[in-house]
């Protein structure tokens, strides 16, 4: 048995879990340099408006293949010939690797691609995030349910669950995708329109609903035999309590690591749904749609691509690294021990 | 309620679980009583039925296809069959329970004072305040050194010892009748140990708090029961006042069972004496005592199923006594 000793069991109250989990995820380097990363690109993304606006001076939402744009003092227009032998055709403005001019190029519609890869940014990481806490929300919910209360409830969430995940998840994406975005959705009253982010939030958070509620389930299922639970029954204490108070806490690491894994996938997912125009809709942009914007100039203007996919990598390698960082300072594993 | 009835009262307690379409039993037929302030040992090997008996009791049962049959009156109340919601009142209240791991007993992720004080406002309407200030008194008194601090530490950060005293504590909370202690030393040093159960043993001057105590320690139980219950393969072997089973075992498991600990006078024996075999399987019980293949003293009338009889004060399961052969009295001073 160990009794901490040191500042936690000098000072009166002692350290909680939360806090020397964050402690230990602070002295963790690569989890901290991923989380600087993150918040820079989510901080680049917010203050998309002001690049365009203030910076770049692009409306990054309307097409502008005959306007042209100053570059060191100079006239230079968007859409230029093609550098091949013949000059047959026209491409869009290259990287100008100028902030405040088309620092990225054009795209085939003549707008600016830095700033749309912001604007889309904004778009991939709300809706990355967004799906990932929903289906978190939910893939909790179905977990608890099925792993507190067990017997019928158990077999008709834990099936339905099966069900789900016999679909590979981006055909079953796409499937709910291409009917929603084609009418738009009507629930009762409400309508919602076909080129509203609920539409692919809701979607991506659905289909990871089992990749999140089976963890969560086979937690609660041990943590329900744990002594400490039999402890609180044998005192009385009601079931709804013994849920919030002794179950949930002990659930929310597993939550907390699931996150930035979801989030990654919710990212991919996005985008791939965007890729196939059933994502983000035009004129709105997203990381997705931004890399379908640059399939054709992959040739001539293959920055187009690479920019947005630079981005993907980038958030999705830095969320792992993130959650890797998370499960090491939670330590799931220890903390399962100690529970069971 | 008149104040002689017997606080906890104990009637043909059987539970069997249902298993591969047979019906296992695990306890047959125990009967028992516990009276007020009074404590009573369950003592058996593992797998003899202890722990599932305390749990019938407390209603915690509740795997499919169990059935139990019987009856427990608390206080009159009859608890077989008892609804869950219930049993939710009684427990905390009238019986409380403490386990054998105190680690496990507490869910890591809050302080111990802020578990204890939530099962006090479970049951009480009283202020965050006011139970944080029972929650101190309760650790001070079961000997917790500087409660207020410790009341502020997480299960991992105590020692076995201090653990244990705060799920005593816990299960003091709300000043139970009855508490049911399973094994509650098992899992401890001996120094520890024996301030645990000095502690168990002053519960009923100061709380009013009567034991049932769980335990495969025949030390333990000569060291705190009043009356002591040997369970053997879930039925009782021997049951009456500790000091008499002590002096005078009338069941050959018993006297086993008192052989086996070291002497603590006398030249040391080479080896200790063992109980050869082990226990048998629930569904492989002989009909006749469940002793017998272990037994030294294994004879014709042990093929039939002995009903417990009176020898002395205690009341034993063996047909020895009756036929003239009780086992011979053990040199006194000798557990």
């Amino acid at each position: 048995m160990v009794i901490k000793t040191g500042s936690s069991a000098v000072s009166g109250v002692a350290a909680g879990p939360w806090r020397t989990a964050g402690q230990a995820l602070v002295r963790n380097r690569p989890a901290m340099s991923a989380l600087a990363i993150l918040l820079l690109v989510t901080f680049a993304c917010i203050m998309a408006p002001f690049y365009a606006h203030d910076i770049a001076h692009t409306d990054p939402f309307t097409s502008n293949v005959a306007g042209s744009f100053s570059l060191n003092g100079q006239n230079v227009d968007i859409m230029q010939p093609n550098d091949n032998p013949l000059h047959l055709g026209l491409s869009p403005a290259g990287p100008t690797w100028h902030p405040s001019a088309y620092f990225l190029g054009a795209d085939s519609q003549g707008r600016d691609v830095a700033a749309r890869l912001l604007y889309g940014g904004r778009n991939s990481l709300l809706i990355s995030f967004s799906a990932a806490l929903l289906c978190i929300g939910m893939a909790a919910l179905v977990g608890v349910l099925s792993g507190f209360f067990g017997g019928v409830v158990d077999m008709v969430l834990s099936r339905l669950m099966d069900i789900m995940w016999a679909v590979p998840v981006y055909l079953f994406a796409i499937s709910l995708s291409i009917v929603t975005i084609s009418q738009g959705l009507k629930i009762g009253p409400f309508t919602v329109e076909s080129d509203n982010l609920l539409i692919p939030i809701v979607i991506i958070a659905l289909v990871y609903v089992p990749y999140a509620a089976r963890p969560v389930r086979g937690r609660v299922m041990t943590l329900r035999n744990a002594e400490f639970v039999m402890a609180a029954r044998s005192l009385g204490v009601p079931r709804w309590r013994i849920l919030l108070v002794d179950i949930l806490p002990n659930i929310s690491a597993t939550l907390v690591v699931l996150a930035p894994l979801l989030t990654a996938l919710a990212l991919l997912a996005e985008s791939a749904l965007s890729f196939l125009s059933i994502g983000v809709q035009a004129p709105a942009a997203s990381w997705g749609t931004i890399i379908q914007d640059g399939e054709g100039l992959i040739y001539t203007r293959p920055m187009v691509a690479i920019a947005p996919g630079l981005a993907i990598v980038t958030v999705v390698l830095t969320l792992n690294i993130l959650g890797d960082g998370l499960r090491d300072a939670l330590d799931i594993r220890e903390t399962s021990r100690k529970g069971s | 309620m008149p104040d002689d009835l017997p606080l906890l009262e104990v009637r043909d307690l059987s539970v069997s679980f249902r298993s591969r379409g047979r019906d296992v039993p695990i306890v047959e037929n125990v009967s028992f009583s516990v009276d007020r302030q009074e404590i009573l040992g369950i003592v058996g090997e593992s797998g003899s039925g202890k722990s599932v008996t305390a749990m019938a009791i407390m209603g915690l049962i509740d795997a499919p296809g169990v059935k139990i049959t019987g009856s427990a009156l608390f206080r009159g109340q009859e608890l077989v069959g008892l609804s869950q919601r219930s049993f939710r009142h009684l427990r905390g209240r009238e019986i409380s329970m403490i386990f054998q791991d105190p680690m496990t007993a507490f869910t890591p992720v809050y302080t111990i004072g802020w578990q204890i004080d939530e099962q006090i406002r479970v049951h009480e309407a009283i202020s965050r305040t006011g139970a944080r200030a029972r929650t101190v008194q309760l650790l001070g008194d079961m000997g917790v050194p500087d409660p207020e601090r410790t009341a502020n530490r997480y299960p991992h950060q105590l020692s076995g010892g201090l653990r244990q005293r705060a799920m005593i504590a816990m299960a003091l909370s709300c000043n139970p009748s009855l508490l049911i202690a399973d094994e509650p030393t098992t899992a401890l040093d001996v120094t520890v140990q024996a301030q645990i159960l000095d502690l168990l043993r002053n519960l009923r001057h100061n709380y009013g708090s009567s034991v049932l105590l769980i335990t495969h320690d025949m030390g333990v139980v000569a060291e705190t029961c009043d009356r002591v219950m040997v369970l053997y393969s879930g039925r009782v072997a021997e049951r009456g006042p500790a000091e008499a089973v002590f002096r005078q075992p009338g069941h050959p498991y018993t006297g086993a069972l008192l052989d086996s600990i070291p002497p603590l006078t006398g030249p040391r024996p080479e080896r200790l004496p063992s109980i050869a075999g082990a226990p048998p399987p629930p569904l492989e019980r002989p009909s006749g005592c469940a002793f017998a293949p272990r037994c030294h003293y294994v004879h014709e009338s042990c093929m039939i199923l002995p009903s417990l009889i009176a020898y002395g004060t205690q009341d034993v399961a063996c047909v020895l006594p009756a036929e003239g052969h009780p086992l011979p009295p053990r040199a006194a001073g000798a557990a």
